[in-house]
């Protein structure tokens, strides 16, 4: 297991550096640059520019500087576009906001879902299913961009239980909004996924052999069929965490969490190379990390599995 | 008073294919300590008689009549009430040992729980019981063994963990539903020499399920042969091979291949068991009888021919039989 996880962490050095090469090339692909703007610039000036920047080497060269700053001083450049911040304190900022309310999203979108799930599985067909699957329909159907509007309307404007935006160091009425908008769709689809899994474990044999030893129906769900039933959860868990990482531009958007999706978004618009880069890279490393994760849990889960 | 009391029982599932009749107004008794066979092809409904009996229908499945046992009704009875039945009192071994052990599960735990929920055993207790149990069956090192996973033991080896697992809490009824079948040749004489074993040591009642009428000839004292979800007929064992008197029994009998009777051909019943969804009408075997005339359009009655023996049949014994 140990050795199986160091393996897969150094092929994620080679996956990430491939990253790199292929978004440092597209973006540099794309025409315009940090400082094109509506005022033309001065050849002089657009030059200096250029130069402290860098961007007068050949591509290769800036890769190579690029990844060699990062490799000895875990240095990921000054921002482009504002001058006085460097790329490690953008994210520094950013950051701890998206990890803590992405964290809470995945927790309150993995317990709601795989408790919706498993309670429809276990009254099939019944009013109880029937709620959690319309739910979850509707749920899943309603993307975060609109969620996100509707829930500021219901609960800032015409309820006024709680703010429609800002962070405030992460204090719990901050946080509630932003988690709803980004957790429910995944929540709905872990909850369909749960569903139909457990149905299906739940005809399986061993849960017959399990029923037979007389154990209650709730130790029959939860010992023995749980398990099983969790894997093409787990399989979606890596989908689920991209698809928060993206939905989280959204969520910082509406909500001006100051997150990293911003931050993101922001450097895209303003061809801040630099912190395009430096997110793409974290989202690139914990994407792989968490691949990682999942498939450890893959493992632990089911014993025919071996590193 | 009988241990196993089951009658008019008829088990019915709605799919999408219409109304299948599984079983059709079985009557069966099995007193302590008996061995019964219960004999026939698939789809004939035996399997269903036995989840019947610890209420393990599938959803779409549904029971009527009556099953007793010791005394107590128990068809459709409650979870509550079948659990405390189920394992401790009557124990069932599945078919398949490939996938009726919980692949996810060691060993230990799948067997420790068994003791610690019906007999309030401590875990440590529980164990040791679990590994002599193991031993019981011959599985070898069972001490060390018993911390494996299903997919570390062969097909066989597998088996005998759930067979093992049955006994557990000494049962008073032990349904065996086709414990060989998945086994290899060589395998399947192992496990039936060590049931039929185990099965004087602990003195159970025992149900066989089977299609295999060599299986049940060393094992069982008396047999039930079912076709269509009917009984076709009943009897001791070795009555029933000497002089089979219902039309099924002989094709059934015909195709057991014999070593000791070189000339004479292994005959296989012609045709197919029935689709139960759209049974033929009267007798099921009729559209596969040699012996099968325009009353057989209407079932015959199980009737008593002789003093164990029970038959549904118009033709008479001996016409049958000669």
């Amino acid at each position: 297991m140990l050795s199986y996880s160091l393996k897969r962490l150094a092929i994620a050095v080679p996956t990430l550096l491939i990253l790199i090469v292929v978004s440092f090339v597209l973006m540099h692909a794309a025409p315009g640059g940090p400082f094109t703007s509506e005022r033309e610039l001065p050849p002089e000036v657009l030059a200096n520019l250029n130069a402290k920047y860098g961007l007068d080497q050949p591509l290769w060269r800036q890769i190579v500087t690029y990844v060699w700053g990062i490799l000895t001083e875990f240095d990921f450049g000054p921002s482009f576009v504002y001058k006085d911040r460097t790329v490690n304190e953008i994210i520094a900022q950013g950051f701890p906001v998206t990890l803590t309310y992405g964290i809470l999203s995945f927790l309150v979108a993995v317990a709601v879902g795989v408790t919706l799930g498993v309670v429809a599985a276990i009254r099939q067909n019944s009013l109880l299913d029937y709620l959690a699957v319309g739910v979850s329909i509707g749920a899943q159907v309603l993307p975060n961009f609109v969620m996100a509007p509707i829930l500021v309307l219901v609960f800032t404007l015409w309820l006024g239980w709680l703010p429609g935006g800002g962070w405030q160091g992460g204090q719990w009425q901050y946080v509630i909004l932003p988690v709803i908008a980004l957790s429910t769709s995944f929540m709905a689809s872990i909850a369909r996924i749960t569903r139909s899994s457990m149905l299906e474990t739940l005809n399986l044999n061993h849960i017959r052999t399990a029923r037979a030893k007389g154990l209650p129906e709730r130790r029959v769900i939860l010992h023995h069929a749980l398990k099983p039933a969790m894997l093409p959860v787990i399989s979606y868990l890596g989908p689920a965490f991209v698809g928060m990482i993206t939905g989280s531009v959204v969520v910082d958007v509406y909500f001006s969490t100051g997150g990293i999706g911003k931050a993101f978004v922001d450097s895209a618009l303003n061809r801040d190379y630099a912190v395009m880069m430096g997110v793409t890279i974290l989202m690139g490393a914990l994407t792989i990390l968490f691949n990682l994760v999942v498939d450890i849990l893959y493992g632990w889960i089911d014993p025919k599995i071996r590193y | 008073m009988p241990l196993l009391e089951i009658e008019n029982l008829n088990i019915t599932f709605d799919t999408g294919d219409g109304t299948v009749h599984a079983v059709n107004d079985l009557s069966l008794a099995l007193d302590r300590g008996e061995t019964l066979g219960i004999v026939g092809e698939s789809g004939s409904g035996k399997s269903q008689t036995a989840f019947a009996i610890l209420g393990l229908l599938a959803r779409n499945g549904r029971a009527t009549g009556s099953i007793r046992f010791d005394g107590d009704e128990i068809l459709n009875a409650p979870a509550r009430t079948l659990n405390r039945i189920r394992a401790e009192r009557i124990a069932i071994i599945f078919q398949d040992p490939m996938t009726s052990l919980n692949p996810y599960m060691r060993i230990s735990d799948q067997m420790v729980e068994v003791l610690t929920l019906h007999q309030g055993m401590g875990r440590r207790a529980a164990e040791a019981e679990a590994v002599r149990m193991l031993d019981a069956v011959r599985i070898p090192s069972a001490r060390e063994r018993i911390r494996l996973y299903p997919h570390e033991f062969s097909g066989g080896m597998r088996q005998r963990v759930m067979i093992a697992m049955s006994l557990l809490c000494r049962p008073d009824l032990l349904i065996a539903d086709e414990p060989t079948t998945a086994l290899d040749v060589t395998v399947q004489a192992q496990i039936m020499a060590l049931l039929q074993e185990l099965q004087g040591e602990f003195g159970m009642a025992t149900m066989l399920i089977t299609h295999d009428l060599g299986v049940v000839a060393g094992f069982c004292e008396r047999v039930t042969v079912m076709y269509g979800g009917r009984v076709m007929e009943r009897a001791p064992t070795d009555p029933l091979f000497e002089r089979p008197t219902h039309p099924y029994t002989r094709g059934l009998l015909n195709a057991v291949p014999r070593l000791d009777r070189a000339d004479e051909a292994m005959a296989a019943i012609p045709g197919n068991p029935p689709n139960m969804a759209r049974p033929p009408r009267g007798c099921p075997f009729r559209p596969r009888c040699a012996f099968a005339g325009e009353d057989c359009a209407e079932m015959p009655p199980l009737s008593q021919a002789g003093p164990a023996r029970q038959r549904a049949c118009h033709r008479t014994a001996e016409e049958v039989a000669a």
